[in-house]
């Protein structure tokens, strides 16, 4: 193999599983210390800078870096990493004088963005400190987009939601509530803009046409989920049947099922066509719902809405029995018998898409044979080159992280387009490296391995939450679980950096490794050296590094990223400091990096990352 | 020298022996030695090797006397017997220890101060006894303890770290071992845990004194330039001749060697060493010519390594001195104490 390039930035960024697994890369190590420290505030704004929204993504984000957590693969519960963006967020003080803010003197340039969620805020919080005059057209009376309508707020309280869209419409945004777009031609038309973004969502609920669908006796109980959860967040609706169905089984579905419970349900199904492993539902939304005696009925295929008398009676469905090859995908299927299930109401919870039939077909903006808009996946621009898209819009059903990463992106294109500048020219990520080591056994990170277990969240008691619709279930981690939970964090972020010219090859860092990453031996294939390992190699996905040639054997060093639980043993042990623990620092790009809000004036260039001196 | 503990967490692949412990079941107390010292990597070849033959822990005991080398018998298999003796005296313990119980394993831990200074005469007669052990010697070349001053085992011509040179001639316990009668004759490095694991796991199954000259640079007094006891000056100087695999008992021979490279040695217990040899004319048993082979390339400055020398035919110390096959602790109290009368008996003999 060749050594491996660790000038490339994205090397070490990768070892940072969860940072290099969430779309917007929010440092999670720097919090986690931060928070351990009880800088709560310093804590918030890094997960701002690159997530927006640390209270509310502390409640309700996908965290995709939980299931990349190296914790996880070591133990068997990686890092409560959500939560603790909430413990952040829960005791930051007032962090409005850390905020950026607008300056008085605009660049000239003006963006109006269609949909007031995530995507579109974090268009308007990165473009305002550069001088940009940002409009934002909502079509509900209330901003935040599908954070509002279709979030419960047993889940995400209203309060947390609105302080942190304030944060950015105070920077002076021109927020239009109760303004649906309903011509691009037209907004077009008026010349206004530089700009546009569009932020709107995928806001349509998918139907199910099954016999009985249509008849109109059944139509007044069985509910499109967005729709259905949109009513209920305004109040328009306060009550639902006594026995509710909800077809399908990801996120939104479980929401559904939760609020039912609070508007007078008590027996709750939710019917799912296939087995557990195929559900898109986050596992812990599954468990949350199933706490709360949702009962998931699984290989129920719906076929029929019955309605007697005037009125929806039930459903019927067949059941369903699947064969599974050895990677437990399925092989065939067939229906073994029916089952009808008796109801007052039914929730179609089976995906949403975007729907755009406010932009005209002759403006130069393009759509593909789903009717989805052709967007570049790097600058999210469209066809049309000042007309950008983001969130679900672009690329139908995510999450909040996900258009928060696309608004950040959209930004710098925005950015980029209106200075007359290449778009597809990216600002590039960077990497910073400095030595913990602060003397003899002294490292500038907690560096002992903490066995301690994750913690587990409280929740407000079973028969008190259903009480109201707004009571938030979970009651966020105590001081002690915090200070607990924080610890369980390996700092991925401080890297082993080797430097083989150093190297004496004495092996003392291959006997100290607690978890046996390190090899020394000759070089080889991926394939070959991997079966050499002195421990095996549990996952090809993760990156072996391979150092340049050792000077007494011409052996190389070799490290399995896998395990790694970042002790720092290694460098503590060796000799001729061939190891030394270095924590990395990610500069990710965003538009509002650049420091002149003039136009005319190019940026100020950055400097150069900081690499140890050879 | 390190003050942070290793963490108790394990890789979650890490492999079991027959008894389901994991190689980190057998290690032992946090090493307060130099970082990068070879004898903690001879510590982490020791647990490789109890590890691999599947050892009950509690059937290891551990022997050591004085010196950095002697401290390192806390640092593996915490769950074995220890005794930590008077500066060169271990062989005495070990021989005591041997014959009261000659169901355990016995390995020995000595530097070339403890073994060929102090120790020199008890080394001698452990090996003239032929001891059931394995005798490792851990050899830098330096007193590391007392802040470098030459050992028995420094070279003519070998700098020390402020530059004066050594002129007095060295002792090799590896002649030595040769000329005094050593049944099992190694020299190794710690810095090549493939050749050093095999020869522990053949030294430990031996019946008699297994003597494993393991060279082990001091890396805070003995790792510069003009040292002939550095990582750097051992690797440019080794030279393997018998390279010993280990073959337990239930395993077949499988891998294909040249005729005349490879040659199988049987132990007491059935298992098998399979030593192939690096120089096809060398004869690991024929004593002489090992002894005449050594000291040519020493002359010509190579560290020869390897399994040098092994004879699994001498009677072993038990042999020899009809030890008891029960061990001591399980005889009965009757058997073991005469009594009064008995003793009346046995001092009647020597009236």
């Amino acid at each position: 193999m060749q050594p491996t390039d660790t000038a490339n930035p994205d090397y070490y960024h990768r070892v940072v599983d969860c940072q290099w697994a969430c779309p917007a890369h929010t440092d999670v190590p720097e919090y986690i210390r931060l928070i351990a420290q009880g800088q709560f505030t310093a804590a918030y704004l890094v997960n701002r800078e690159s997530n927006v929204f640390p209270g509310i993504l502390g409640r309700v984000c996908d965290r995709p870096c939980e299931p990349a957590c190296r914790r996880g693969r070591v133990e068997q519960e990686p890092v409560a990493i959500c939560r603790l963006k909430r413990v952040a967020a829960d005791h930051r003080d007032d962090v409005r004088p850390h905020l950026p803010k607008a300056p008085a003197r605009k660049n000239g340039k003006r963006v109006v963005c269609i949909g007031a969620g995530p995507a579109s805020l974090t268009v308007a919080n990165d473009l305002m400190p550069l001088g940009y005059e940002v409009t934002i057209f909502e079509k509900w009376q209330t901003p935040g987009g599908l954070m509002r309508t279709n979030i419960p707020s047993f889940r995400l309280p209203e309060q947390v939601l609105s302080e942190e869209i304030g944060y950015i419409i105070d920077l002076g945004v021109d927020l239009r509530l109760g303004s649906p777009v309903t011509s691009m031609k037209q907004l077009l038309a008026t010349g206004e803009f530089d700009a546009v973004f569009v932020g709107s969502g995928a806001p349509k609920g998918k139907d199910l046409k099954l016999p009985g669908r249509k008849d109109p006796a059944a139509a007044a109980h069985i509910h499109i989920g967005i729709d259905w959860l949109e009513s209920v967040a305004f109040g328009h609706v306060k009550d639902i049947g006594r026995r509710v169905l909800i077809i399908g089984v990801g996120n939104t579905a479980m929401d559904c099922c939760r609020s039912s419970l609070r508007l007078g349900a008590d027996d709750v199904k939710v019917m799912a066509r296939k087995p557990r492993a195929f559900f898109k539902a986050s596992e812990w939304e599954l468990e949350d719902a199933e706490a709360e005696n949702v009962e998931i009925v699984v290989n129920h295929a719906p076929k029929a809405f019955v309605t007697e008398n005037g009125r929806l009676v039930g459903m019927r469905f067949d059941v369903m029995e699947y064969d599974l090859d050895a990677t437990g995908r399925i092989t065939a299927e067939r229906v073994v018998g029916e089952k009808l299930l008796p109801c007052d109401d039914v929730i179609l919870a089976i995906g949403q898409e975007n729907a755009f039939p406010w932009i005209e077909n002759d403006l130069g903006i393009e759509f593909d044979q789903w009717h989805v808009p052709k967007v570049d996946t790097t600058t999210y621009q469209s066809t049309r080159p000042s007309v950008f898209f983001g969130g679900d819009a672009a690329f139908g059903p995510k999450n909040i992280i996900w258009a928060v990463e696309h608004g950040h992106q959209a930004a710098i294109s925005i950015h980029q387009f209106c200075q007359d500048r290449e778009v597809a020219q990216r600002p590039p990520r960077l990497l910073n490296l400095s030595s913990r080591k602060m003397g003899l056994h002294e490292w500038a990170y907690k560096n002992d391995y903490n066995p301690v277990e994750r913690r587990l969240m409280p929740h407000v008691d079973l028969k008190e939450r259903f009480k109201k619709i707004n009571i938030e279930v979970e009651l966020g981690f105590t001081a002690e679980q915090a200070a607990a939970e924080v610890q369980r964090c390996l700092n991925c972020d401080v890297q082993t950096v080797f430097e083989a010219r150093l190297c004496i090859e004495c092996d003392a860092c291959i006997d100290i490794c607690p978890v046996d990453c390190l090899t020394m031996t000759p070089n080889g294939t991926e394939a070959e050296i991997r079966t050499r390992l002195k421990a095996p190699a549990l996952r090809v996905t993760q990156p072996l590094f391979v150092s340049a040639p050792l000077q007494h054997t011409a052996r190389v060093m070799v490290k399995d990223e896998d395990v790694c639980v970042h002790c720092g043993l290694c460098a503590e042990r060796c000799p001729t400091a061939a190891w030394d623990m270095q924590k990395s620092k990610i500069r990710i790009p965003y538009a509002s990096d650049e420091t002149t809000p003039c136009s005319s004036t190019p940026a100020t260039p950055r400097p150069a990352p900081i690499r140890r001196s050879a | 020298m390190s003050f942070i503990a290793k963490p108790k967490i394990a890789h979650p692949g890490l492999p079991k022996n027959e008894l389901g412990l994991t190689r980190r079941d057998y290690e032992g107390g946090m090493s307060t030695l130099c970082a990068g010292c070879g004898h903690d990597s001879i510590t982490a070849a020791i647990i490789e090797s109890c590890w691999q033959m599947s050892m009950r822990p509690e059937q290891l005991v551990k022997l050591s006397g004085i010196g950095c080398s002697s401290k390192t018998t806390a640092y593996f298999v915490g769950g074995g017997h220890g005794f930590n003796s008077v500066h060169g005296r271990m062989p005495s313990i070990a021989t005591g220890a041997i014959a009261a119980n000659k169901d355990l394993h016995y390995i020995g831990v000595s530097g070339d101060g403890d073994t060929l200074s102090i120790g020199f005469g008890q080394f001698a007669h452990a090996m003239r006894r032929n001891l059931n052990m394995l005798y490792i010697v851990e050899n830098n070349g330096v007193y590391g303890l007392t802040k470098g001053q030459f050992s028995a085992s420094a070279d003519i011509g070998s700098k020390a770290k402020k530059g004066e040179e050594n002129l007095q001639p060295p002792i090799d316990p590896v002649l030595a071992a040769l000329t005094l009668g050593g049944t099992f004759v190694a020299r190794s490095f710690s810095g090549d845990k493939e050749q050093l694991v095999p020869l522990i796991i053949a030294g430990l199954k031996h019946r008699g004194f297994a003597l494993i000259d393991v060279l082990s640079p001091c890396v805070t007094f003995n790792d510069h330039e003009g040292s002939t006891k550095s990582y750097e000056f051992v690797r440019d100087h080794y030279d393997e001749v018998v390279h010993a695999d280990f073959v337990p008992p239930a395993r077949e021979i499988t891998a294909q060697y040249g005729q005349g490279d490879a040659m199988p040695v049987t132990m007491h217990d059935g298992s098998r060493i399979l030593l192939r040899k690096l120089d096809p004319s060398y004869d690991p048993t024929h004593r002489g010519q090992a002894f005449n082979y050594l000291r040519d390339k020493l002359a010509q400055n190579e560290y020869v390594t390897g399994l040098i020398y092994i004879d699994e035919k001498s009677p072993d110390f038990h042999e020899v001195s009809g030890t008891t096959a029960t061990p001591v602790n399980q005889l009965p109290y009757p058997k073991l104490t005469p009594g009064a009368q008995g003793l009346e008996k046995i001092m009647a003999r020597y009236r």
